[in-house]
């Protein structure tokens, strides 16, 4: 039982990291290609994880926890270097297929 | 059941890795080999757990863990000196 339940969460958190560099290498310009990878992130290796955690808490005794620590620290730091990359692009005017925004004066018109 | 479900995953996740290598090496922009250089540790990390699930062993974990210390912190580096010129101002 266990065993299907790790095995069903480690297919679904392939098939999101599949999906996310799927998506980097298809997708038209940087600004889409951003998308993907983020969700891979979150979702593929938040998968892997749970299934990891399942897998241990199953085999050795107690409960096993420390797979959360990766978790965590990957959904805190995901948005942070995604914004980064976003502010560098923008930054350097990469190609984008539509038009960038306006820019503003920070006064927020 | 386990052993084929680690084998497909496995299989999916280096065709995940040579798509971002194929994208890291191509460009265009300079923003999208950094991109590409986040997915590939992320995928690593994924790789990692995945191996330690396979081999039975909680060992793989740590190293899993540093890469996504030293991933985060290359790419906010890498960041940093294209918005700035400077990483440490």
């Amino acid at each position: 039982m266990i065993e299907i339940l790790v095995s069903l969460f480690l297919l679904i958190g392939a098939g999101f990291a599949l999906i996310g560099s799927l998506g980097l290498a298809r997708w038209p310009d940087f600004f889409m290609r951003l998308h993907g990878p983020t969700k891979a992130t979150t979702l593929g290796v938040g998968g892997m994880l749970i299934a990891s955690s399942l897998h241990f808490s199953h085999r050795l005794d107690g409960i096993s926890l420390h797979e959360v620590l990766i978790t965590l620290f990957l959904f805190v730091t995901a948005p942070v270097s995604a914004h980064l990359l976003a502010k560098a692009a923008l930054h350097l005017r990469v190609r984008s297929v539509s038009s960038l925004p306006e820019a503003t004066d920070g006064t927020g018109r | 059941m386990l052993t084929v479900a680690v084998s497909i995953a496995m299989a999916m996740l280096v065709a995940a890795l040579l798509l971002s290598l194929w994208r890291l090496l191509r460009g265009p922009a300079i923003t999208d080999r950094i991109l590409a250089l986040d997915t590939l540790y992320i995928d690593t990390i994924a790789l990692l757990v995945l191996f330690g699930i396979g081999q039975d062993t909680p060992l793989y974990f740590e190293a899993a863990l540093l890469i996504a210390l030293m991933g985060f912190i290359s790419t906010v580096a890498l960041c940093k000196y294209l918005l700035r010129g400077d990483i440490i101002e």
